[in-house]
């Protein structure tokens, strides 16, 4: 089937199965690798995309479910001039990824979280970021980076 | 002290953001899992319901048959290759021949035309199976009557890592024993003042790398090519040379970045299975296991130990015996080594006149085991540091002080014939203890304790690498090193940059290509800082000499009337940057220079362990009276690292390692069930995740330039974990009067211990 929804700002159509999930459409119709697959099982929140602004599991969630919709993922942070989100700007600074694999979806969950709870307090972040597992850091250069990303947002959106 | 002591550096021991930040930040970052290759198939895998058991027929004609589908591959289409690999051992089969060891092995693969199509066709390969009795625990192993679960005797493999026999193979489930023996452990023990004698356990854990394994295989006349999610590519290299019996040269793994290792992608894993695949479907082949298949891949051991631990009545350590029986599971994989380390690692970090150790694994029908962060270190520190405060409890002393008292001493050959010790454990442990508030009142139910790891680590010393010296003053490493995620990438750039005076952002790395990039034998036991540290800043001097030699030529002076300065080089008045050097030696701005250098076991490497790994750690928890749950309140870690070339990247291996080791303290084990694994998934195997967080984490370095690492540098990011289970069970005796000896302390378990005390009051 035919399939159109609004992809990081711009309006795409490709074909898609019905039983495909939106992490195999857009890894493997879109190439866009960004959104990573672990668990398979809606535990570890690797492959969490934004979905009208909610974040969803595109490991489970069927790409027909998208249609019409608006889906940001990872791929949609950088700005066109080359401007790292204040989120990945401050993973980057506080050291708050290893390997690497699990940071798309951890960054797309942080969004999620600053978008609606611009102030979020330390427990906030930790009852919003527990769907998303990282074995590398043990989170706490991950909290570090929400918390400054949340002061520098909080800056820009003063001036 | 290291002779190279020196404080005053411009790039090394600086927090220098990661090289590969805006790569991993942005989704940019390509792990295996992310490449495709033109014309390249899918493969699936069929694996076994049974955990032993005689394969009496494999029909593969009707999943053959599909559409969809190039070819179906069993164990008895194997001829012409030699399918029995191992590093240690050559016992582990690509497909499983004539008989199935585990459930879950692989019996067959379906490469098809995409992943759904292979997987689809699984149902219709038809195996007929003769169920055989199995075994699951050690000792079920050495029963009388046992199932033997190899019958040949097997080839050892070439890079085992140690100098032992191995003992596979010999008519019985012994996959391998160690011994380590010095003092009169009988007398000691009769003559001690207080001793202590218990079982421990330590589970089965899975390091749960976020990206499970993943290859991709192009088998053509041009040979062997493989991009893996591998952190050994040169140790797969020589089982695929192996297997298809082809020379070094034509055998290549490219490792990408790579989705988290923590050992679990030491050595050799579906490599063989991949390149077999596209061998037979003649075309690139792609096999991404789920993380429910790499569950059934690769496991840490457990370990069964008896262990007893005296002293003598002015409170000094006098001897340690343990027994250990260790679960490897189906076959070896890298269990001789962890059999050996676990065996040493029983006795440190303290100065024992007395010892007695022996170490057996046991082949059982279960997931193979093999490497898992810290190997071997975390299944004896657990029963080791769990012994040191049961002991201190026992005579009434503080166990941070009865720890001071007894740990090895800067300097001290505390372990016969290996490499005296190279950490300082007092300041480590002041660090820790001072951390989590030692001394200072706690409320009711928390405990707090401090614990400490030093391992004799496995790194091996066989690295080398070419530093490439462009003539624009740019320069390109050529790293045998994998970035697993703990930041090779910045620390190896960081120490070319600190030699040749040259910017850090002009030193780029190129990844692991066993075609391109020299050897390197490994990427793990914390070796990469320390060997390929020290690789690159030898070739990097090498490099200058080089050019030293083209400054004279083009100088037209003598070579000794040219002196190197910080980025280039000066004679007289005359000052040339190595941008001018090799632009001028060769007449045009283009050329380069190459530095190489050669790591081996000589020199300031000739003594094993090439550094000792220590790390304290501290803990305050709290147990909740009605549930038996434990809540992390503090974490310190302390790494004993001599020098951390980039500080941020060393506390951050502290914490993730100290994490995952919280993690097999609270709650990680896998759980069999008969022969059926029964939470091989991450919705049933629990990890720490944000909840779990302590909820104050302090990060401590002590870099007292001591390792012969560069710039007095050593390896770490394994000890923190080490000693993390045995800390958290210390802890939840002195909060609430109760020792657990089985990890992890799951809130059932603390619960169950909680109730037994209390009926006992009540008795």
């Amino acid at each position: 089937m035919q399939l159109s929804f609004q992809l990081n700002g711009r309006q795409i159509e490709v074909h898609s199965e019905a039983e495909e999930t939106l992490a195999e459409v857009l890894r493997n119709t879109l190439n866009l690798n960004g959104t990573k697959v672990s668990c398979e099982v809606q535990v570890c929140g690797a492959c969490t995309v934004l979905v009208d602004g909610v974040p969803v599991s595109a490991c489970t969630y069927l790409a027909y479910e998208a249609r019409g919709k608006n889906v940001t993922t990872i791929e949609g942070l950088e700005k066109a001039d080359g401007t790292l989100h204040p989120l990945q700007q401050a993973f980057i600074d506080d050291f708050a990824f290893q390997c690497g694999y699990c940071t798309p979806g951890m960054i797309m969950s942080a969004k999620a979280l600053l978008d609606e709870n611009p102030k979020p307090t330390r427990d906030e972040i930790i009852h919003h970021m527990d769907g998303n597992i990282c074995r590398c850091t043990g989170y706490v250069p991950i909290v570090a980076a929400i918390q400054r990303a949340a002061e520098v947002m909080a800056k820009e959106s003063k001036k | 002290m290291s002779a190279e002591k020196k404080t005053d550096f411009h790039v090394v021991n600086h927090s220098l953001p990661r090289r590969d930040g805006r790569v991993k930040v942005t989704g940019k970052a390509q792990y295996v899992a992310d490449l495709k290759l033109i014309g390249m198939a899918y493969a699936k895998v069929l694996r076994s319901p049974y955990a032993h058991a005689k394969i009496v027929s494999i029909d593969t004609s009707r999943a053959a048959a599909r559409l969809g589908v190039y070819c179906v591959i069993t164990g008895n289409d194997l001829a012409g290759l030699n399918p029995y690999y191992g590093h240690a051992v050559k016992d582990h089969p690509l497909l499983a021949i004539d008989k199935v060891r585990y459930a879950g092995e692989p019996v067959a693969a379906v490469v098809a035309i995409d992943e759904r199509t292979a997987f689809e066709a699984l149902e219709f390969i038809d195996v007929k199976y003769e169920e055989l009795k199995a075994v699951f625990t050690p000792e079920q192993a050495l029963a009388k009557d046992a199932p033997l679960l190899h019958e040949k005797q097997f080839e050892a493999g070439a890079l085992r890592g140690f100098e032992g026999e191995v003992t596979a193979g010999k008519g019985t489930n012994i996959c391998q024993t160690h011994k380590i023996q010095w003092g009169d452990v009988e007398t000691a023990f009769k003559n001690a003042a207080a001793v202590v004698e218990a079982n421990y356990y330590f589970p089965m854990t899975y390091a749960y790398a976020m990206e499970a394994y993943v290859a991709i295989a192009d088998v053509t006349d041009q040979g062997v090519n493989i991009y893996s999610s591998a952190q050994h590519p040169f140790m797969v290299r020589h089982d695929l040379k192996s297997v298809f019996n082809l020379p070094v040269s034509k055998v290549r793994l490219i490792v990408p970045f790579v989705g988290g290792g923590y050992g679990s992608k030491s050595y050799t894993k579906i490599e063989p299975l991949v390149a077999a695949c596209s061998w037979k479907a003649k075309r690139p082949v792609k096999l991404q296991l789920t993380v429910e298949e790499a569950m059934l891949t690769t496991r840490s051991d457990d370990a069964y130990t008896w262990m007893r631990t005296a002293v003598d009545a002015s409170g000094k350590i006098i001897a340690r015996q343990a027994k250990i029986y260790m679960n490897t599971g189906a076959y070896a994989e890298n269990s001789p080594l962890v059999v050996e380390k676990s065996t040493n690692r029983c006795v440190g970090p303290y100065a024992i006149p007395n010892v007695l150790i022996e170490n057996s694994s046991l082949y059982t029908n279960t997931v193979p085991a093999s490497s898992y962060r810290g190997f071997g270190c975390a299944q004896v520190t657990w029963p080791g540091e769990s012994q040191i405060d049961e002991l201190a409890a026992k005579i009434g002393k503080d166990p941070y002080e009865f720890r001071l008292a007894n740990a090895a001493k800067p300097g001290e050959e505390f372990f016969p014939g290996m490499r005296p010790f190279d950490g300082t454990l007092k300041q480590d442990l002041d660090t820790a203890a001072k951390a989590i508030g030692w001394g200072k009142p706690l409320p009711k139910g928390h405990g707090r304790t401090v614990a400490v790891s030093g391992s004799d680590a496995g790194a091996y010393p066989l690295t080398s690498t070419a530093v490439r010296v462009h003539a624009d003053g740019s320069v390109t490493i050529m790293t045998g090193s994998t970035e697993l995620g703990q930041g090779s990438h910045t620390v190896i750039p960081q120490i070319a940059a600190e030699e040749l005076g040259v910017p850090f952002e002009s030193v780029n790395v190129v990844a692991s290509d066993t075609a391109i990039t020299p050897y390197d034998r490994s990427t793990g036991a914390s070796r990469t800082t320390t060997l390929m540290g020290s690789a690159v800043l030898e070739a990097s001097r090498e490099a200058i000499q080089q050019m030293v030699v083209m400054a004279a030529d083009v100088l037209k002076v003598k070579v000794e009337e040219i002196q190197a300065i910080r980025g280039g080089v000066r004679c007289g008045e005359a000052q040339l940057n190595w941008s001018e050097v090799i632009s001028k030696f060769y007449g045009l701005p283009d050329g380069e220079v190459i530095g190489r250098s050669y790591i081996r076991k000589s020199g300031k490497f000739a003594k094993l362990p090439v550094f000792w790994e220590a790390a304290a750690t501290g803990v305050e928890i709290s147990v909740d009276d009605e549930t038996g749950k434990i809540t992390m309140e503090k974490l310190a870690t302390v790494g004993d690292v001599g020098l951390a070339i980039n500080p941020a990247l060393a506390e951050g291996q502290d914490i993730g390692a100290a994490t995952m080791g919280m993690g097999i303290g609270l709650c990680e084990e896998l759980v069999y069930e008969g022969s059926q694994l029964m939470n091989g998934s991450i919705l049933d195997y629990q990890v720490p995740r944000f909840s779990d967080l302590p909820k104050e984490v302090e990060l401590h370095l002590v870099q007292n330039q001591d390792g012969v690492g560069p710039y007095g540098a050593k390896g770490g990011g394994e000890a923190s974990l080490n000693s993390m289970a045995a800390n958290i069970a210390n802890a939840v005796d002195r909060a609430v009067g109760v020792r657990i000896r089985q990890a992890p302390l799951t809130p059932e378990r603390v619960w169950r211990a909680l109730r037994d005390k209390k009926s006992k009051m009540e008795d």
